[in-house]
């Protein structure tokens, strides 16, 4: 029987089914962080309980960091008490942390790829519901709750209901200065933020197979906004080069085991989703949110919608609530609001070629005065390699802030935020009232809208904005490993 | 170990809004705690204080007519965003033990039911018909989870659907670490003999940077 991607690893791991619909898996990866886990460690111990497989279990600190300098102490109590509790909680149950000070610590989903902790056809789950972006690498990922987390720790399995699946085609060639980021911001609009709920989203077609790895990254991590349990994308070639190398992934014979194994993970033909949606990519211009979920999104050239064009009460209402909060008069353009700060980070674009493609729009330009812009790298591997290649100096010229790895703006559990009534530009992935601090308006986009932003000091269309080429970033150090999977991803990208 | 529910009688609150997420039930600050109790005070913090902690006015859980209320009556999409399981904790801390809504964020929905939060589907017409009846204050519902029943104080019933196994455990309430390692505990011992080496993690390099 023909067969997706995501059936083909779901069979793999199913242990038991119990009742109609649910499946004993079997967690062949298991990511923790500081925050969701204190609570399941502390059900283990009660109950006197190990974790099963340590060796398959990895922790590190990414939500509640500082960005700032690591020789600082740690200001804030609660998070310095979240760190101590997982670096205890770590030694007790002889699990590996990657903790604020290891130079591969990171945020979860930026860590997870990079160091070969993720791979083809693994499941893997993680108290975090930005999990799917792990998708992108062809494994079977999903986010969790803590007493989830809690029974994988104890039994390394987890009980899940299969998920319908639904087909997201992305056709067409982007158009320059858009990116996969306004692809998947176009996908939650049309679709809204329920448009995916108990669907897998599995991201298919041409456009998607001329993304790098990290560009898929972006629309898995995103998929979550339109409700969906998780998202996927056949492992190509792609994925092999970007792990690699990697300091987890299988080497010598292993890696040969691996990818006969890697290379049967197609969707056959013929294999069937519940739901199809298709996208033409070629017709998008750059999107930007305007309001406080991530359906609630715009072309960058467009206005802000008029409560009064709705007929639904409901719908009315929430476009009012939306506008007022953000403080957007109804029927405004976008384009040329002013604003406070621009971030660039998260696990959603915080990545090597993300910063790249910063890199190429700031270089030699200035940003605006009176706005601050951070550059948060997704992890302090991304933040080295940025460095050897001299991106920083590019970033720092500019006038952005450098600063070390963490979750920061995007989650604000650290210093690391908009003020009341602030309005930023931010490459994360939820614009939810007070996500970014108490009162903070956020606006999602793709970072080369974030920095012409920043350079205008208003929201800006980044078309306005040329891009220097590779050889003009004059670029100090480039491995091979950069090469072939950050500035000339096969076959395009 | 959530404690059994079958049975749940009290007062219903309306919450008129679609798309509740979870950083609204409660803010991310909230979520720097090493223990799962008293997270109760921060529920919906935003739409109930302001930047100075200070209570604002009118928030529906605070109204008199429903401060003892244990059944949330939402809209669409109740509990979408982040895995944060501490949205139900802080709802069961509050004393919600209910919530009826259209759609719920699949993530929030799984949290609920390992916890003992009954989360109850309902068509939007239904729930808005509910919610209507809820605003005007003292609307008690009795629902019976095994009969799978919300009876309201018309005499009128109105059915939903649980799956089985949720309905199973909600009433049965037991210690599902404790379950899966006597009932599989074999299957997941011959699944480890039979992994493939290639899926261990180990550290053979470190990253070309
Ligand atoms: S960067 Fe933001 S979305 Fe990603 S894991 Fe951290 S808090 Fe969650």
């Amino acid at each position: 029987m023909a067969k997706t991607v995501l059936e083909k690893i779901w069979d793999d791991h199913v242990l038991a089914v119990r009742g109609e619909d649910e499946y004993l898996l079997y967690v062949d990866r298991h990511l923790t962080h500081e925050v969701t886990s204190p609570i399941a460690f502390e059900g283990l111990r009660t109950a006197g309980r190990r974790v099963r497989r340590p060796d398959l279990t990895f922790a590190l600190m990414d939500h509640n960091v500082p960005t700032s300098d690591r020789a600082l102490p740690v200001r804030d109590e609660h998070s310095r008490e979240q760190m101590r509790a997982l670096a205890k909680n770590a030694r007790e149950f002889s699990i590996t942390l990657f903790d604020y000070f290891s130079p591969w610590q990171g945020i979860v989903h930026v860590v997870g790829p990079e160091l070969g902790l993720t791979v083809p056809g693994i499941t893997l789950v993680c108290g975090d519901s930005h999990t799917s972006t792990h998708g992108a690498l062809g494994a079977l990922a999903f986010g969790i709750g803590t007493s989830e987390g809690e029974h994988v720790f104890a039994t390394q399995t987890i009980w899940m209901r299969r998920p319908r699946q639904m087909e997201v085609r992305l056709e067409g060639d982007f158009k320059s200065h858009t990116t996969a980021k306004d692809a998947i911001l176009y996908v939650i609009r049309d679709l809204g933020t329920g448009g995916m709920i108990g669907h897998a989203a599995e991201f298919r077609g041409e456009a998607v197979k001329r993304m790098s790895v990290e560009e898929r990254m972006t629309i898995c991590n995103m998929a979550i906004e339109g409700g969906a349990r998780t998202a996927i994308v056949e492992p190509d070639e792609k994925v092999y080069s970007y792990l690699d190398g990697a300091p987890y992934a299988p080497t010598g014979d292993d890696w040969e085991d691996a990818k006969k194994y890697w290379e049967t993970l197609k969707t056959d033909n013929g294999a069937k989703f519940d739901k199809s949606y298709r996208l033409d990519v070629s017709k998008l211009e750059p999107q930007i949110t305007w309001g406080t979920n991530p359906a609630m999104c715009i072309g960058v050239s467009e206005t802000v919608p008029e409560p009064r064009m709705f007929e639904d009460p409901a719908k009315r209402k929430m476009i009012e609530r939306a506008l007022e909060y953000m403080g957007l008069k109804p029927g405004q353009k976008i384009e040329g609001t002013p604003i406070d700060a621009v971030f660039i980070g998260s696990c959603t674009n915080a990545r090597l070629s993300d910063l790249v493609m910063v890199a190429r729009l700031v270089k030699g330009r200035k940003v605006a005065p009176g706005v601050r812009a951070m550059i948060v790298p997704g992890s302090m591997l991304v933040k080295r390699r940025a460095e050897r290649m001299g991106l920083h100096r590019i970033f720092l010229e500019a006038g952005f802030e450098w600063r070390n790895s963490g979750c920061s703006m995007c989650i604000a559990m650290n210093e690391d935020r908009l003020g009341p009534g602030e309005r930023g530009v931010l490459t994360s992935n939820r614009n939810f009232e007070n996500r970014a601090g108490p009162g903070s308006r956020v606006h999602l986009a793709s970072p080369l809208t974030a920095a012409a932003s920043a350079l205008e000091g208003k929201i800006a269309d980044p078309r306005k904005y040329s891009l220097a080429s590779i050889d003009e970033l004059e670029l100090e150090w480039v491995s091979p490993w950069i090469e072939r999977n950050i500035l000339k991803p096969m076959g395009g990208g | 170990m959530p404690e059994p529910v079958r049975r749940i009688v009290g007062k219903a609150a309306p919450l008129e809004m679609d798309d509740v997420d979870t950083d609204q039930i409660i803010p991310a600050q909230f979520l720097k705690v090493l223990s799962r109790k008293g997270l109760g005070k921060y529920l919906f913090y935003r739409w109930r204080f302001d930047e100075d902690g200070k209570p604002k006015e009118g928030f529906v859980l605070d109204r008199k007519e429903f401060r003892d209320a244990v059944i949330l009556v939402a809209g669409r999409n109740f509990g979408i965003g982040s895995s944060r399981e501490n949205a139900v904790w802080a709802l069961m801390d509050f004393g919600i033990r209910c919530v009826i809504a259209s759609s719920f964020g699949d993530i929030f929905y799984g949290n609920s039911v390992k916890n003992g939060l009954l989360c109850i589907r309902l068509d939007e017409e239904t729930v808005k018909r509910l919610r209507s009846e809820a605003a005007k204050g003292g609307l008690t519902l009795d629902i019976d989870v095994e009969a799978e029943t919300i009876k309201l104080p018309s005499g009128e019933t109105i059915n939903f659907k649980l799956e089985p196994n949720v309905k199973r455990r909600l009433l049965e309430g037991l210690d599902e670490i404790e379950a899966t390692l006597r009932e599989y505990g074999d299957k997941i011992r011959a699944y480890e003999a039979k992994m493939a080496r290639f899926k261990m993690p180990r550290q053979t390099t470190v990253p070309l940077e």
